[in-house]
C-alpha cells in the first residue's frame, strides 16, 4: 500500500442552520435549503492536508466524499469535489428515509465496505441536524475498526494515526494502527473554500450512485423501518422573546441586581 | 432481578464515593425500574454502600481489570458483558462524549436504539429532549427490546431511595476480544481545576466573549459573587483566552441553568445553540444591535467593564 493514502470522508446533507428550521409530518425534518454541514468542512480538510502531504491525488492518494441522502444530496457531493476532493460516492434510496442513527451506520459502514481497502475514515464531530455523535462510534464498531474519535489534532505517521482529544478532566494522547475511523471537532483546522480552479476541476470528478440493493441492503433493515428509535411527538419550544433593555446611565450594574432579585435569582 | 431492571452505567467512582451527577444519574434510573450500576473501576465499599442507600439492587464491577487505557471501545464490550449477565429492560449512560461513544457501540451489539441528550425521563421510556439547537422538544423513545438512553445532569434530583437494601457485588470478566481494534490512550495531560461549579452542573453561568478583550476578571468576580461557573463564546476560546472546555454553544456545552450572564458576547447562532434553554438570560453589550438581545430577559445596553463589577460590589453589599 506504500504511503499513500485511501481517505473516505462522511458528508452529510443538513438543512441549513442560519434559517428556521422545521418539524414536518410523521415527525421528520423538513429538508429545503439544505447544505454540506459545516462540520464536516473539518473532516474534508483534515483529509485534504493528509493527501496533499503524500503528493495529493498525483501520486496515488484518494480523498472519497460519502454521503447518505435524499437525491438533493448530491450537492454536498458536489461541494465537497469544489474544495479538493477526489471523487464522490451516492448513498440514495427511497427505502433510507427517516433512517436513525442505527440504520445509518448499517447503510454507511456497508458503503465503506463497497468502496474497499480504505485507509481512514474521517467524520464530522456531529451532524448539524442529528446532533447525535453516534454514527462515527457506530461506524467503528460495525467496520471493527480503532476509533480515534473527536480529534483536535491528527498525525498519520507510516500506519499510524495518532490524535489530541480534549475531555473536560484531561486531553489525551490516543493512538491506533491504520486503518481507523476517525471524527474531527471544529479546533482541528480552518477550512478552505473552493475556488476558481476547484470549481472548474470539479466538473470532470465522478459520483458513483448506489441504492441499498448495491449495498446487499433489504428496505426493512433501513429508513424508518429499520430504525430502533422513534420520535413521537416533536413541538416548536416557543420563540424566546426579548424582555427588557436598559441602555446604561451609571446604574445599570445595581438594575441588574434588582433584576436578579426580583426573580429570587439572588 | 426482574426483566424490568435498570442498568446504570457509572464510569470511574471515587473511593470517597459517587460524585453528584453520578448519583443524579442512578435516580433517572429509578424512574423506570429497579436499578442495577455497572461501575467501570473496582469500587470501594464506601462507593458500594452509598449506591445501595440511593437505590443500587446489584453493582458489577470489571474486577482488578484496567479500562482506562483505551477509548470507548473495550468500556462498551464489558457493558454488553454485564447485560447478558443482568438482562436489563433499559442502560443508563450519561451524555459526556464518551458516555455517547459507549452508548452508540452498545447500541450495534445489542441491536438496541440509542437515545440521546435526553433531560427527562418517563417510566415507560418516553424519553424527552430538545433537538435543532432548542428549538423544538421532542419525546422519543427505543422501539427496540432493550433501550439505551444517554441522559444529561439534573434530568432527577439524586436521593436515598425508599426503602435500600444492600447491594450485592458481582465481577463481570471483560471479553477477552475487547481490547483488539481499540485506540489506546498514550499521554494524559490533567486539566487544572478551577474550583468553580462544572458548566454542565452549574445553575448560574457567566460567560464572557470578545468583548472581554482577553479580560476575564469581571466575569470571574461576578462569577465567583454568585457561586457560578464561568463560561465563554467560540471567539475567546479561540483567541486562547480561557480553555476551550469553557466553550458553551454548538461545537463547546450545551448548558440550561437556571440564569445565563452573557457579556461582551453577540449572540451568534452557534452560541445560542448551547444557551438558549436557559431559564432566564441576562446580556450585557455595548451594541444595542446585538442578536443577544432578542432572546435576554434582561439586557442592558453598556460596557462590561463597568456594569459587571458595579453588580458585582451590589452583590457582594447586599449580602453583607
Ligand atoms: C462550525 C462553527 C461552530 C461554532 N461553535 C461555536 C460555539 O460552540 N460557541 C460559540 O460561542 N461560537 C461558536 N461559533 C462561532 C460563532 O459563529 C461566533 O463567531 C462567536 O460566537 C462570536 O463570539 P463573540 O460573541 O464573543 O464575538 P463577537 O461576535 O465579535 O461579539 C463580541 C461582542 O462584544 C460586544 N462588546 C465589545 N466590547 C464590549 C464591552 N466593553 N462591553 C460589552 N460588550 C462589548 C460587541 O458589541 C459584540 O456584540 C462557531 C462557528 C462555527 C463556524
Ligand atoms: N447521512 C449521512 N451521510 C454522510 N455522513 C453522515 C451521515 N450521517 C452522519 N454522518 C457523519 O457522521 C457524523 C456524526 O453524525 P451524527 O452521529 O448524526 O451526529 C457527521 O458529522 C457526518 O460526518
Amino acid at each position: 500500500m506504500g504511503d499513500t493514502l485511501k481517505i473516505v470522508v462522511l458528508v452529510k446533507h443538513v438543512p441549513d442552520a442560519q434559517f428556521d428550521r422545521h418539524i414536518g409530518p410523521e415527525q421528520r425534518l423538513e429538508r429545503s435549503e439544505s447544505i454540506l454541514s459545516e462540520l464536516d468542512e473539518y473532516a474534508l480538510e483534515a483529509a485534504l492536508q493528509l493527501s496533499e502531504a503524500r503528493g495529493g491525488d498525483k501520486a496515488g492518494n484518494q480523498v472519497i466524499a460519502l454521503t447518505m441522502g435524499t437525491p438533493d444530496a448530491a450537492n454536498a457531493l458536489k461541494k465537497a469535489l469544489q474544495i479538493g476532493a477526489s471523487s464522490g460516492v451516492h448513498v440514495t434510496d427511497d427505502a433510507l428515509a427517516g433512517s436513525d442513527a442505527w440504520a445509518t451506520s448499517l447503510a454507511l459502514a456497508a458503503a465503506i465496505r463497497a468502496i474497499g481497502d480504505v485507509d481512514l475514515v474521517i467524520t464530522g464531530m456531529a451532524s448539524t441536524d442529528g446532533e447525535t455523535s453516534l454514527v462515527p462510534a457506530q461506524l467503528a464498531e460495525r467496520l471493527s475498526l480503532p476509533q480515534l474519535t473527536f480529534a483536535s489534532s491528527l498525525d498519520v505517521d507510516g500506519r499510524t494515526a495518532v490524535i489530541r482529544r480534549d475531555g473536560d478532566a484531561s486531553s489525551d494522547t490516543v493512538e491506533a494502527e491504520l486503518p481507523a475511523v476517525v471524527s474531527v471537532t471544529d479546533q482541528i483546522n480552518e477550512p478552505r473554500y473552493p475556488n476558481f480552479k476547484g470549481i472548474l476541476a470539479a466538473k470532470k470528478k465522478k459520483i458513483a450512485t448506489f441504492g441499498i440493493a448495491d449495498l446487499g441492503l433489504e428496505p426493512g433493515q433501513v429508513g424508518a423501518a429499520g430504525s430502533l428509535t422513534s420520535v413521537e411527538q416533536a413541538d416548536p419550544r416557543p420563540p424566546r422573546t426579548a424582555g427588557t433593555i436598559i441602555t446604561d446611565e451609571g446604574d445599570a450594574g445595581l438594575k441588574l441586581v434588582d433584576f436578579l432579585a426580583a426573580q429570587k435569582l439572588i | 432481578m426482574t426483566a424490568s431492571t435498570v442498568l446504570v452505567y457509572l464510569d470511574v467512582v471515587p473511593a470517597e464515593g459517587p460524585h453528584k451527577t453520578q448519583l443524579e444519574l442512578v435516580a433517572a434510573g429509578r424512574i423506570l425500574g429497579p436499578v442495577a450500576v455497572a461501575v467501570a473501576n473496582e469500587p470501594s465499599e464506601t462507593a458500594v454502600a452509598q449506591l445501595a442507600e440511593h437505590g443500587a439492587e446489584a453493582v458489577y464491577t470489571p474486577g482488578s481489570a484496567d479500562l482506562s487505557d483505551f477509548l470507548v471501545a473495550p468500556k462498551a464490550a464489558w457493558l454488553a458483558a454485564v447485560v447478558a449477565t443482568a438482562q436489563p429492560a433499559a442502560v443508563v449512560v450519561d451524555n459526556s462524549f464518551e458516555g455517547k461513544e459507549i452508548a452508540a457501540r452498545l447500541g450495534v451489539r445489542l441491536s438496541a436504539g440509542v437515545v440521546t441528550d435526553v433531560v427527562a425521563l418517563e417510566a415507560d421510556g418516553t424519553a424527552h429532549k430538545s433537538v435543532l439547537a432548542g428549538s423544538y422538544e421532542v419525546r422519543a423513545r427505543a422501539t427496540s427490546q432493550i433501550a439505551v438512553l444517554a441522559v444529561k445532569g439534573h434530568a432527577a434530583e439524586g436521593a436515598p431511595a425508599p426503602a435500600p437494601g444492600a447491594a450485592s457485588v458481582h465481577a463481570v470478566e471483560v471479553p477477552g476480544d475487547a481490547f483488539a481494534n481499540a485506540a489506546r490512550i498514550t499521554a494524559r495531560a490533567e486539566r487544572p481545576k478551577t474550583g468553580r461549579p462544572e458548566l454542565t452542573e452549574a445553575s448560574i453561568i457567566v460567560a464572557g466573549g470578545r468583548g472581554t478583550d482577553g479580560d476575564f476578571t469581571p466575569i470571574e468576580e461576578l462569577a465567583d459573587a454568585l457561586g457560578a461557573a464561568v463560561g465563554a463564546s467560540r471567539a475567546a476560546t479561540d483567541a486562547g483566552w480561557i480553555g476551550h472546555d469553557f466553550q458553551v454553544g454548538q461545537t463547546g456545552k450545551t448548558v440550561s441553568p437556571q440564569l445565563y450572564i452573557s457579556a461582551g458576547i453577540s449572540g451568534a447562532i452557534q452560541q445560542k445553540a448551547g444557551m438558549q434553554t436557559s431559564k432566564v438570560i441576562v446580556a450585557v453589550n455595548s451594541d444595542p444591535e446585538s442578536p443577544v438581545f432578542e432572546i435576554a430577559d434582561f439586557g442592558v445596553v453598556g460596557d462590561l467593564f463597568k456594569v459587571l463589577p458595579q453588580a458585582t460590589e451590589e452583590i457582594k453589599r447586599r449580602r453583607g
